[in-house]
């Protein structure tokens, strides 16, 4: 084994291998900072050169695409409060408050190099264990996969803080909104309101820039400053975040472990990881107080989770034939044109092959972050751009990127209906996190409890697997609230009396919660009408999501009624109005078109809301429409043409 | 091991084709040829520059690579080489970009659609959300699979004690959905008498395999180039133990043994052991069909019918000067299997006898899915 691990090192060390390694990179650098361009799109540019290619070369070039996207998208999470991909969602929380506070350059530099960690980490639990892995990932059943989907799910109580039971209520209806679509065990649809679209339930998407995204840009705009609020301290910032990272190799290593280990179970999806070790971070943190609010540990974990993951999905890909992830799943496209056929017998085969994906997968994370670092500084400063001026971009961008989901205009519409709960939820402090959670999660329990229950019967949740994991979330669920009991009862400490101070603090209530907690009641009890024709079996998970949402809401009601209440002033005209305002955009998008739509909008917004000069507006808007235009032509994309056009 | 020819089975004729074959390859050779060099006034047809190619699944999966491995192969022998653009709508399993392309493609030759089992599948089923008909595309192409079915060791040792022991207890079996791909295998195990839980929700084939290596699934299904690279180092280490393949459908319409698995029976065989005659009645007529649509054509390539008739037989033409070529089977081995894609006319007889679904096995097909694994349509 030794021999091949060299030889296929001296492989990577060729000069065309090299050479494409680094166009592969490049490519994967491009395609992760624009926002909605993944590593899905990223290989659909490839894939028509690779027939015919030299394996091994082909092979560097996909792999220096696939290690680079989740480093690169990364620029977008914390600039702009855009998820990248969905590697990157858990990112965006901490990221984007860095950025806001003016440290974008500190969020980057350590988001690089903790990437960078993670991603070689990743590279060396791969070595070790594409050996060793398949009587591992065997293992993995379906209730133990069920038993990971809920301790995804327990890390809601975590991430919700003291506003338990609006983030338990959030979850549940991310849980809901995920169960839109077919019933996996009987094929009904639900929820699907006779419309085309949504019987394939809501590209993740599409609700990740909808829940973080829109109401990040209606925030600011109300606001109207530079992302930053603070001036932006760029040339201390990136050194700062390298110690940060340095200060924190138990965190780094643990997540990438995380990781790397959840990236190799085929069927959890990687979007849960940088949840899972965000999570943990919150967790493991003796003050959680900044979560939320720019805590550098948001960022560490999540980066250094998200390209070991990466990593991580690569086992299956290449041991099974099954894809751990969407980019994974294209590289098995890219793999069969090159004439490969992945499973057992690649490793037997073709092992200098395995080991060169793996080398290079390596070697491209450290180039990838390496670029990346070299670009923090100049990009980081587009933070202190007053944010008027950025606001038509990104809103364009995120118009863009939520069409690549399933080039449907639905896509635009759940994006800004996901956007207006997304707003009242930012208004109101409800967790969008939970909610983002529970969508994503919501299929993969259902299908996993049913397969479970099906194949192995009530044996399913006697497993060894099983117990482990439950006593994993046993303890994440009691371990955190004891220890913050014990730390009260001591009172000699300053800072615990301090933290007790905070916790006794008046809970507050405003009108958005008045109006959410009523229209979930009446929308949960309008909803099980709906379901009433759903066999048991398809209406057992929606039924649960309305039963935890009611509980939820219930407890939150109780405990304004029974605590200390503050009442609290929320607005949400002017937020209200934005709402409004894009829904014009999409019925524009409707009637003109998109181009058209996007030029023109651009062009009113900086000149009317912005007031900037003509020229800057008019060259801002052509630079726009010539991306729009020659991105369109590269990935042979077709955009809305808007009813006009067929006229 | 393999043969690479699609009828193999008549063994006599076997040297009288392969002469055959030869000439043929010479005259498609001196033919190339020929149009290489009198490019200018070989034709009356003018092919548009750019071809659309509407493929109604996500880039990567199954259907996108079968269509990028075809673009070159396409774009080399159409007269004027133009340019083929791949575009892919994903969402709604085929049915949204399926749709779409029956809206708006122009017939002018230059947009084509590639579809696959599962969009043929939902139009036979009259899935509500399905706006398009076969009625009104035009094969090109179409490119067979065949696919083996194979079950766990602790059943029995070979083929005969397992089906036995299917009869006896209730089996498991990993499916993506009751009527995805799996159905004409659903059907097939219910004639064979087997009582199978039909455990959905896979999100491929390759899950449904994983199911059946951890040892959930007791039977288990895959395609034949899955089979080969995932099933057969199982079956030769004792894990897996085959029990029929699903045949392939000869050009007088009969099911014949699969060149891929020549000393594997068909499942008509295995009816036909145990029960002394060829399968009938309502089940077996929907069994048929679904085989025929999803295995024999599995994948299409389509034109809107209004195309110019010139202009579909140019495609076919170029279709017809490489498929038989030694250079494209070695490429179209991992793709394809050993399997000769299907060109022109050919295709066109039996689309339009597998898409129709008469009545009665219609309403056989959805009492049986409601009564023996609960799902509705």
């Amino acid at each position: 084994m030794l021999d091949v691990l060299f030889s296929s090192l001296g492989q990577l060390f060729t000069v065309p291998h090299m050479l494409y390694m680094v166009i592969g990179v490049l490519i994967g650098l491009v395609v992760g900072i624009i926002p909605g361009l993944g590593g899905i799109a990223g290989m659909s540019l490839l894939l028509p050169f690779l027939y015919g290619m030299e394996p091994s070369v082909a092979l560097g070039m996909l792999m220096g695409l696939v290690a680079v996207i989740p480093t690169g998208d990364t620029f977008a999470s914390v600039l702009l409060g855009i998820p990248g991909s969905s590697a990157s969602q858990a990112t965006v929380v901490d990221g984007f408050a860095l950025a806001k506070k003016g440290q974008a350059a500190r969020a980057l530099s350590s988001a690089f190099l903790s990437s960078m960690i993670g991603g070689l980490i990743g590279a060396l639990v791969l070595t070790a264990f594409i050996l060793i892995a398949r009587p591992v990932v065997l293992s993995f059943s379906s209730s133990e996969l069920f038993m990971l989907t809920l301790l995804g799910l327990s890390m809601v109580a975590v991430l919700s803080g003291k506003d338990v039971f609006k983030g338990v209520a959030a979850c549940g209806v991310g849980l809901l909104v995920g169960t839109i679509g077919m019933a996996p065990a009987t094929g009904e649809f639900r929820l699907p309101f006779e419309i085309d679209y949504l019987y394939d339930g809501l590209p993740l998407v599409v609700v990740g820039l909808g829940i973080f995204a829109l109401p990040e840009i209606i925030d600011l705009l109300v606001r109207r400053g530079a992302i930053a609020e603070q001036p932006c301290k760029l040339g201390k910032g990136w050194k700062e975040g390298i110690k940060d990272v340095a200060q924190r190799p138990g965190l780094v290593a643990r997540c990438a472990g995380i990781g790397s280990l959840m990236g190799t179970i085929p069927g959890l999806a990687g979007s849960v990881v940088d949840w899972l070790t965000y999570g943990h971070a919150v967790q493991s943190a003796k003050d959680k107080s900044q979560f939320g609010k720019g805590d550098i540990r948001g960022v560490i974990a999540p980066e250094s989770a998200n390209n070991a993951c990466a990593c991580g999905a690569m086992v299956p890909t290449l041991l099974f034939g099954i894809p751990g992830s969407g980019t994974a799943a294209v590289f098995l496209g890219g793999l069969l044109l090159l004439g490969l056929q992945p499973g057992v017998s690649m490793l037997e085969t073709n092992l200098d092959l395995t080991y060169t994906i793996i080398w290079s997968l390596a070697l491209a994370n450290i180039l990838g972050a390496a670029l990346c670092l070299g670009l923090a500084r100049p990009v980081a400063s587009l933070t202190r751009v007053p944010f008027v001026i950025l606001a038509p971009l990104i809103t364009i961008l995120i118009l863009f990127a939520a069409y690549q989901a399933t080039r449907s205009l639905g896509d635009l519409f759940a994006l800004g209906i996901i956007g207006a709960v997304g707003v009242l939820f930012k208004q109101a402090n409800w967790s969008r996190p939970a909610f983002l959670i529970g969508f994503v999660l919501a299929p993969g329990a259902e299908a996993y409890f049913y397969q479970a229950a099906q194949f192995q019967g009530a044996e399913a949740f006697m497993r060894p697997g099983v117990l482990i994991i439950g006593a994993l979330i046993a303890a994440s669920l009691i371990v955190p609230p004891l220890r913050s009991y014990l730390q009260k009862r001591r009172p000699t400490e300053k800072s615990a009396t301090h933290e007790l101070q905070e916790e006794v603090a008046p809970l507050s209530l405003g009108v958005i919660d008045v109006v959410l907690l009523g229209s979930l009641l009446a929308g949960a009890g309008y909803m099980w009408l709906v379901f009433a024709d759903l066999s048991m079996l398809g209406g057992i998970m929606p039924r649960l999501a309305i039963f935890i949402i009611v509980a939820a809401c219930l407890l939150e009601i109780i405990r304004t009624v029974i605590k200390p209440m503050k009442w609290q002033v929320q607005t949400l005209r002017q937020q209200f109005l934005w709402v409004a305002g894009f829904f014009a955009l999409i019925g524009s998008v409707m009637v003109f078109g998109f181009l058209f739509t996007a030029a023109v909008f651009c062009l009113g917004f900086l000149l009317v809301v912005a007031r900037v000069k003509p020229v800057v507006a008019v060259g801002v808007t052509a630079g726009i429409t010539l991306f729009l235009v020659g991105i369109a032509n590269l990935l042979a994309l077709t955009y809305p043409a808007g009813m006009l056009v067929s006229l | 091991m393999i043969t690479l020819t699609r009828k193999p089975l008549n063994a006599l004729k076997l040297p009288v084709a392969r002469t055959a074959y030869k000439k043929a390859l010479i005259v498609i050779a001196c033919s190339t040829l020929g149009a290489v060099s009198l490019n200018a006034q070989s034709s009356d047809v003018t092919v548009p520059d750019t071809i659309h190619w509407t493929i109604p699944f996500g880039v990567g999966g199954g259907t996108d690579v079968w269509a990028r491995f075809f673009t070159t192969w396409m774009r080399d022998h159409i007269q004027g080489n133009p340019t083929l653009v791949i575009d892919n709508v994903p969402g709604g399993g085929s049915i949204n970009g399926s749709n779409l392309f029956a809206m708006r493609a122009a017939s002018d030759g230059s947009q084509w659609i590639g579809t696959s089992a599962s969009t043929q599948y939902p139009a036979m089923l009259q899935d509500r959300r399905v706006r398009y008909s076969y009625d009104d595309w035009t094969p090109i192409l179409a490119t067979p699979t065949g696919g083996v079915v194979y079950a766990q060791p602790s059943l029995g040792d070979n083929a005969e004690e397992v089906l036995s022991a299917l009869t006896e207890q209730r089996v498991k079996f990993a499916v993506q959905s009751h009527t995805g791909l799996e159905l004409p295998v659903l059907i097939a195990l219910d004639l064979l008498g087997a009582d199978v839980q039909a455990v959905s929700g896979m999100r491929s084939r390759g899950e449904g395999r994983l199911a059946f290596e951890r040892g959930e699934a007791d039977i288990d299904f895959q395609t034949t180039s899955a089979y080969f690279s995932s099933v057969a180092p199982l079956v030769e280490s004792g894990r897996a133990v085959p029990l029929f393949s699903l045949g392939v459908l000869s050009e007088s319409g009969d099911i014949i043994r699969d060149p891929a698995f020549p000393d594997l029976p068909t499942f008509n065989e295995v009816y036909e052991t145990l029960h002394g005659e060829a399968p009938s009645g309502p089940a077996a007529e929907a069994y048929r069909k679904f085989f025929a649509s999803g295995f024999t054509l599995q994948k299409l390539i389509l034109l809107p019918s209004d195309t110019p008739e010139a202009l579909i037989q140019e495609y076919r033409e170029a279709a017809r000067r490489f498929v038989d070529t030694e250079a494209f089977k070695d490429a179209a081995m991992a793709q394809l299997g050993p399997y000769t894609p299907v060109v022109g006319e050919v295709v066109e007889q039996h689309l339009q006898e597998a898409m129709s679904l008469d009545d009665t096995t219609r309403q056989w097909l959805v009492e049986w899915l409601l009564e023996q694994h609960g799902a509705r349509i």
